[in-house]
This record gives C-alpha cells, structure tokens and sequence, in this order.
C-alpha cells in the first residue's frame, strides 16, 4: 500500500502544482468574479494536496511521526491566514494571498525533508512573521503620509548596510548576517525595502499648484537617489553581497525609467551594468571566482564548482518527474536549504514541478505589477514597481544561478529558502503590496 | 460564491480612463515584457538542459547520485556486435547481486567497470544502463509495486573474435592494440595490457589501483602516452609535401646511418646506413637521418600548425576516457627539438588511439571520423532506443595527400620495414616505428599502424609493444595476427 501511494504521489503532485499553476492565469484571463472566485477556491485545495500528500509521503519515508503533527498545524496556519485576511481584509488580493501560501506549503514539505529540525524553526518564523505582517495593510491604508518618511527611510538603510559592512570587515568579509533570539537576521533583505520605499519618495515631487505627486521630480532630488543608489551598490559588493548589490542597481534602473518615462534610462542602465560588470570582474577575485565557476565548473569541480555541478547533477538526475521525495540526494549540495532550495526541488518532485514553480513566481510578478499599474499615486506606483522588480529580478538571480543560466550570485528564493529574514522580509514585501491594493480598491 | 469580492481591475474600470491608464502604464508593461521575457528564456534554456544536456552532464564519475538510480533500476546489459553479452547483473554465491563479466580479462578495458567511478562503456553509457525505457505500463506497475524496473541495454560495435585475437596476439607483453573499421570509425576491438579482472577489481581493488609497478587499470590503448617514434614519419611526411608540393619527389639524401648538425647528432635505428635514398625509401626503411634532414629543411611554425591540426594538444574525437598527446614544437624550438620531433622523438607523446585516428583518416582520404563504441541503446525487449550513425569529424588532409601517403605506406610494406605483411592474402598500407624512451639507447616501444585491403580499406590496427624492440620484428606479426583473423586465415 505504501510503495502504491509513494509511487503515485510523484505524479500527482506534479499534476497538482500544473493545475494549481494553470488557475493563476486563468484567472487573470478571466473577468467573471463567481469563475475567479472559484478558481481561488480550487487553488486553494490544490495548495492543500500538495502540503499534505508531501508531508505524508516523507513521514511514510522516514517514520518520523512529528511530521503528521507539523502537518496539521500547519494546515491551521494557512487556513487561519486564508480565513483572517478574509475577514480583516475583504478586499485584499486572494490570488496573492493564495500564492504566499503555495510557496510556503513548498517549502514546508522541501525543507522537512532536508531537515526537520530546520522545517519546525522555520515554521515558527513564519507564523510569527505572518501574524506581524497582518496589520502592515492596514498601516499603509490609513497612514497616507508614509511618503515624508522618505528620509529616514534612506539613512536608516544606508546606516544599516555600513553597520554590516563595518562589522563584516572585522570578521574577513564572512559575516553578512546576525543571529538575534535565535533567528538569523541579515539586514540587507530588510534594507531592500527600506531603500524601494526611499527611491519612490525620492523619484516623485509633490505638486506646488495642485498638490498632487507627480512623476519627474526636481533634477537635484533626481541625482541625490542615483548617488545613494551607487552608495549601496558599492557598500553591497565590497561586503561581497554580490546578489543584493546586483538586484539594488536593477531595481533602481526601473524605478528611474519609470519616473523620468525615458528609454534613455534603460540604455543607460545597460551600459553602466556592462562597465560596472567588467569593473567588478577585474577589481574583486570574488566576482572572478564566480565567472569561472559559471564558464566551467567541471574543470574547477574539486574546488569553486563543486556546488554548482552538485546542482547540475540533481537536476539532471532528478529528471522530469524527480526521484520522489526523499529518494534524492539533495543533501549533497552545501547550503541546500537556502540558495539551492530550487534544486532540491527539481531533484526530488520533478522539473515540470520546478517550472510550474517559476510559473507561479511569475504570476506573482505579474499581480504586483498590475497593483502598480491600476493605482493612481505616482508614489505607490513606484514602490509596487520597486517591489515587483525586486521580486521577479531575485527569483530570476536565483533560478539561473543555480541552473548555470547565470553565473551564481547567492540570493534565496523568495518564502520557499530557508532564513528568518528573508521569509518576514517577503512577508513585509507582500503585505505592502495588498496594502497598496486596498488603497486602490478605496478609490 | 457572492461574498468573494475580488477583482483585477478589468471590466470595473470606466471605460473613459481607459485611455489615460494606457499611457501612464508604458513603462510599466515594458517592465512586463522585459521581465516576461527574461523568464520564458531561462525557462527555455532550462528545458532544454533537462532534456538534451543532462544526460551527458550527469554521467560524470563525480555525479554520487547514480547510486539513487540504482535503487530504482536494475543496471542493464552490455553487449558485444553480435549480441555475446559482456557485462550484466547476476547473483553471486551469498545471494548479493553483483555485475557479472562473462570475458572477464579479455574485455577489462573495453567494457571497464561500474564502481569506483567506471570506466569504459561502463562509464560512457552509465546513465543509460540506469534508465529504464521499458513500455510505459509495465515501469508504472513496478513502481507502484516498489520493484525495479529493467534498464536500457548497450550494444557495442566490439567484435568478440577480433578481440580475442588481439588479446592472444599482445600475449605477455605490456602494450595495447587497437583495430577500427577504417570507413566508419567504429572500434572493434580494443586491448590494453597489463590488465585486470573486472569481476573481483571492486573486491581487490585496494591492490589493482596501488599497483605502480603494472598500472593494470590504466587502458593504454587511449591513456598511455608514448614517443610515436617513426609512425610520426606520416606526420613529417605530409608537412613536407605541403611545404614543396612540386618537388617533394625529388628530395634526395645520402645516409650515412647517422645525422649532426650543430652538435646535434641523431642516429638510425641500431645505426644502419641507408645511403642514397629518395623520399619514398627514407620512409619505407624508416631512416632516421633523413628524417632529421627533413625537419631541418621544414618550417617549424607550419610543422606546429599541421601537427595542431591533426590534434597533437587537440582533444579526440571520442567518448572513452582518454589522454591528450603532447607536441611542444613551435616557432623558438632549438635544432635538436626539431630533429628529434621529425622522427616522432623530443618531446611529442601521442596515445595508440590517436595515432590510429590519423591512420583511419589517411585510409578514408583524409577524412577522420568520430570513433565510437556504442551501437545502439535498447530498451530490455531490444526496442532501439537511440542508435548511433557514423561521423564525420573533420578532414586533416587532402584526398591527394592522403593518396600519395597511402603509395609509401604500401611502400614500407612492399620493400620497407613491414614486409612480413607482404603477400599475406590481402593488401596493407602501414608504417612501423621502434620509439626509443628515457634516455636508454637503442631500447625501443614497437609499433605498428595500418590498414587493410588498400584499394577500399577494412580495418585500421594499431600495435603499441612497451619495451620490446623494433616494430618490425615485435609489432607487425602481432598486427598480422589481427589481419588474418579478419580475413579468415
């Protein structure tokens, strides 16, 4: 009996996640409310098979009985935030709620299976992060000054990244997070935030005649965002924060071409990506470490491409359909649970589970980017974008980098990684947005 | 379904601001489109590596995962062209399931071995042998039943009498053998010695892989290194037909049964004086001194080029694991670097297996071919899976080059160094060579390149005998040997 449902859960989580994936476009090509509505629901189920019949698959596996228990509580999490935001916020965004909970049902059942100790600790980040984030909606919609925070926005990260850097140096450039109470605490995901939110403030003026925020501000406030922009590239790649660096750049090209509205900007960003890229390349051996692992790792496969190639051979053994969960080797890769959480995933459940995966990270990009575009405040305009492309440019930094689409530059995916402050930071991240939803949705 | 309200801002919006929306959001569906389209490529590309490029990436001996495979396949078959089997699972005397190697010695680097690593088809076709294409139905009703499904079976293009001859012919000597079908580059036998007993080398394996001394887990035939010695004429001689394409024919050279030139003194072989000879018979009577003349008279920058291009520093073109040749020639070689290279001394070392390319590609007019091992993959009822054609790699010489080597390697067996090939029943272009090592003189390797059956060429073979002589008298009767049983004598 237990070989039969172990032999078919492979395939039918495969097909739940296809189906799960299939709804969140559905629902973006359909306008009828009652078929959404009902697509939500279905998605719903979904989310629930995959966290269920993954969970019993590797207590059936290994026999550790803990696993029905985390099971059920975690079904009354996602079921208790499904419910809560229903009722706190009706008018919240359901398809972004259900892909928080997808995502995190995903790493649920990925990380008991790396580790179950690891799985229980980040079970209670997230339940804790979940109940923080819940009034974040709610702070955005009634406080509508948040923008004349701008300032302290920007000194408050740029403060942090220098603490960390500072601090980073005395310990040899290894240390780029803190443990606090227990949870690992790296300020740079936080700073993330801290500086979209300041970039938004800093690209929009506020109207002398009409008061209204506009687009295009002042040339002078243009100029002070792209130097703090550059202060926090360079604070992040000299503490070798290669990954936060790149997506800070990023992030800031879009929200400068979006405010100034000149492709200009984007050319300029390329170049300046291609300089900065070569400059790196030539000044840092960390940055040339990574080129050569991504050109060839089998030739360096003892030493900088051993994670790579690790990863590689997981994929491609885990094959289409993967080796069914716990009959990989995903520990084999170091920091599996982190930056290589794609990679075990594909191992285990499957590429066409790992592509509906991205597909979902795309429909996520997709809700936040259509927050920015219906909302009519420039200023929030702005920070959905900015969260958007920090979310898609992350996802995509971490899928092609341990993929060897792209040279790595360790970055976590987004509430699947393991890490305390990458999971509350997303949480903070998709909170604003359905806070931005709701001042939308009040017109 | 009335108390879900939601909606994504479609059909609600008025009409009226339709407009206005559109050409405030520009920038923000160029994001889309931008990071859409960044997507769906790394979505591509992924696809692809799963489908097309994993297979070879994860065949690799530093991939652990292999042993997940086999806990999910039962390793398949290997087999010989005409269907003997060479490797397959089987149940040894304690009931454990151990890989059973029916030849035992005679195909241990051919076949090689699956553990510590693999080599051989072993290695090469790992991945296959531990994917199971069985129909459909039957791998789904073994996997729900948690049994293992069969894996895909391997047919080799080895020939089992042709290898068993050239294991008999190598004898006692350390050396290796090889013999490719000429047209299509298709291994068919493949001898190394000393060798090993897949069977028991997991078992003993702490002694067989420590032993210095005989190195039997090296195959020899693609990863020993050796001074090509004379076979290397070929090489000398194609670059100095290049260099005077008019006149190469009328090249002349007084031999005196040894060479100096600027203190540099280089010796034939137990110095014989060859006297006046023309290009043709310093190539069939192998002699050194006009050799060493000849790389005197080249252009040692053109020399490294051709060499270059017939993959001396190059990788070959085979899926066996395998050793690059070293060439160190170039444009600042001193004199005695250059008149020890002419002759197939110096520094140059080359495997049997590309000195056989080169042979195969003057037999096919030049074209060298892919060398292969596998026929076809099958699943385990003998469904053809995936089959392997024969390739063209890349042309290393002229059809008219190839022809004019070709007449002087008939040469060397008519009146040179090859006769005891003369008259044997069927026609053999070859060159032999007596490589000299370390610093010990007139001690030599022995070998032996060439093909058969001249006019439309059969088979290549080529003789590597470590330490035994002159390739005349050890190399060619043991290539005879190989000759005669392809042939049927």
């Amino acid at each position: 009996m237990n070989t039969v449902i172990i032999g078919l859960s492979r395939y039918a989580l495969v097909f739940f996640i296809a189906f799960y994936a299939f709804h969140c476009f559905m629902a973006f090509a359909y306008g009828k409310e009652g078929t959404r509505n009902w697509f939500y629901f279905t998605q719903n189920a979904f989310m629930i098979f995959i966290h269920v019949t993954g969970l019993v698959v590797i207590a059936m596996q290994t026999g550790n009985k803990d696993l029905y228990v985390a099971c059920a509580l975690q079904e009354v999490l996602f079921l208790a935030v499904i419910a809560l935001y229903y009722v706190i916020y009706p008018n919240s965004s359901r398809l972004l709620i259900n892909n928080m909970c997808m995502f995190l049902a995903i790493s649920f059942v990925i990380l008991s299976r790396l580790s179950v100790e690891k799985a229980m600790k980040q079970f209670i980040v997230v339940a804790v992060s979940l109940i923080i984030t819940m009034i974040i909606p709610i702070i955005i919609e009634r406080f509508k000054n948040m923008r004349v925070l701008t300032y302290i926005f920007g000194t408050v990260g740029v403060l942090s990244l220098l603490t960390v850097m500072l601090l980073g140096a005395a310990t040899n450039g290894s240390k780029l997070s803190y443990d606090l109470f227990g949870i690992t605490f790296q300020p740079s995901e936080f700073v993330k935030i801290l500086f979209v939110l300041f970039e938004a403030g800093m690209l929009t003026d506020k109207d002398e005649k009409t008061g209204k925020i506009v687009m295009r501000p002042d040339p002078v406030k243009v100029v002070t965002s792209a130097i703090v922009a550059a202060a926090y590239v360079v604070i992040l790649v000299l503490s070798r924060d290669l990954g936060s660096g790149l997506i800070f750049f990023v992030v800031y090209i879009f929200m400068l071409y979006a405010s100034l509205k000149a492709s200009l900007v984007l050319l300029g960003g390329a170049g300046s990506g291609i300089l900065g890229s070569v400059i790196g390349y030539k000044l840092f051996s960390h940055v040339r470490t990574r080129v050569i692992a991504w050109r060839d790792p089998f030739k360096v496969i003892e030493g900088q491409g051993y994670q790579i190639t690790q990863s590689l051979f997981a994929i491609g053994t885990g094959g289409w359909f993967g080796m069914g969960l716990t009959l990989g080797s995903p520990d084999r890769i170091p920091v599996v649970e982190r930056d290589f959480i794609f990679s075990a995933i594909s191992e285990e459940l499957g590429c066409i589970f790992s592509i509906c995966l991205i597909l979902i990270c795309i429909s996520t990009f997709l809700i936040i980017m259509n927050v920015a575009m219906m909302i009519e405040n420039p200023y929030y305009k702005l920070i959905a974008l900015g969260l958007a492309v920090n979310y898609a440019f992350q996802v995509f930094l971490t899928v092609g980098g341990v993929t060897k689409f792209i040279p790595l530059t360790g970055v976590t995916l987004p509430l699947v990684s393991y890490g305390g402050s990458s999971v509350l930071a997303t949480l903070i991240v998709f909170s604003i947005v359905q806070g931005i939803y709701l001042l939308h949705k009040e017109g | 379904m009335e108390f879900f309200d939601e909606d994504l801002d479609k059909e609600t919006r008025p009409k009226s601001k339709k407009k206005k929306t559109v050409r405030v959001n520009h920038e923000m569906s160029v994001v889309v489109y931008f990071f859409v389209g960044l997507f769906l490529v790394m979505l591509g590309y992924f696809s692809w590596f799963v489908q097309i490029k994993a297979p070879d990436t994860i065949n690799s001996s530093y991939n652990m995962r292999q042993q997940n495979l086999a806990k999910k396949v039962i390793r398949g078959k290997i087999f010989a062209a005409n269907g003997d089997v060479l490797a397959e699972q089987a149940m040894n005397s304690e009931n454990k399931e151990v890989r059973y190697y029916p030849y035992s010695d005679v195909f241990a680097h051919a076949v090689g071995y699956s553990t510590h690593g693999g080599t051989g088809v072993e290695s090469v076709a790992n991945i296959s042998l531990l994917t199971s294409d069985s129909p459909i139905n039957e791998r789904l009703q073994k996997e729900m039943a948690g049994v293992r499904n069969y894996g895909d079976d391997i047919y080799t293009t080895y020939d089992v009498g042709l290898q068993q001859v050239a294991y008999n012919a190598l004898g006692a000597y350390t050396g290796a053998i090889v013999v490719m079908e000429a047209k299509t580059g298709k291994i068919l036998a493949m001898v190394s010695k000393p060798d090993f007993d897949p069977n028991t080398v997991s078992d003993n394996w702490a002694k067989v892989s420590n032993d210095k001394e005989k190195t039997p887990l090296l195959n020899r035939a693609t990863q020993g290194l050796y001074p090509p010695g004379s076979t290397f004429k070929m090489v000398s001689l194609l670059e100095y037909m290049r260099e005077n394409p008019d006149n190469y024919e009328d090249y002349t050279y007084n031999c005196k049964g040894r060479i100096t030139v600027e203190d540099v003194t280089v010796d034939c072989f137990h110095s014989s004086v060859h006297g006046k000879v023309d290009l043709k018979s310093s190539f069939a009577k192998s002699c050194n001194s006009s050799f060493a003349n000849i790389g005197n008279l080249m252009n040692t920058k053109k020399f490294s080029d051709t060499c270059s291009k017939l993959l001396l520093n190059k990788d070959l073109p085979i899926d066996l694991y395998y050793k690059r040749s070293s060439f160190a020639l170039d444009r600042n070689s001193g004199r005695e670097e250059i008149m020890h290279t002419a002759i197939g001394q110096g520094e140059t070392l080359m495997t049997p297996m590309h000195i056989a390319l080169i042979t195969q590609a003057i037999a096919n007019k030049g074209m060298m071919m892919r060398s292969y091992e596998i026929e076809k993959q099958t699943n385990y009822q003998g469904t053809v899976i995936k089959s392997y054609e024969p390739k063209e790699y890349k042309r290393i010489m002229s059809e008219k080059e190839a022809s004019v080597i070709q007449e002087y390697m008939e040469e060397v067996v008519n009146t040179g160094t090859g006769k005891k090939l003369k008259d044997a029943g069927y026609t053999v272009a070859g060159k032999t060579g007596s490589a000299e090592y370390g610093n010990v003189k007139g001690e030599s390797h022995a070998w032996f390149t060439g093909y058969s059956n001249v006019s439309d060429p059969d088979i290549v073979v080529t003789v590597i005998v470590e330490k035994a002589g002159s390739g005349s008298d050890y190399a060619v009767p043991m290539a005879k040997r190989v000759f005669d049983a392809y042939y049927g004598m």
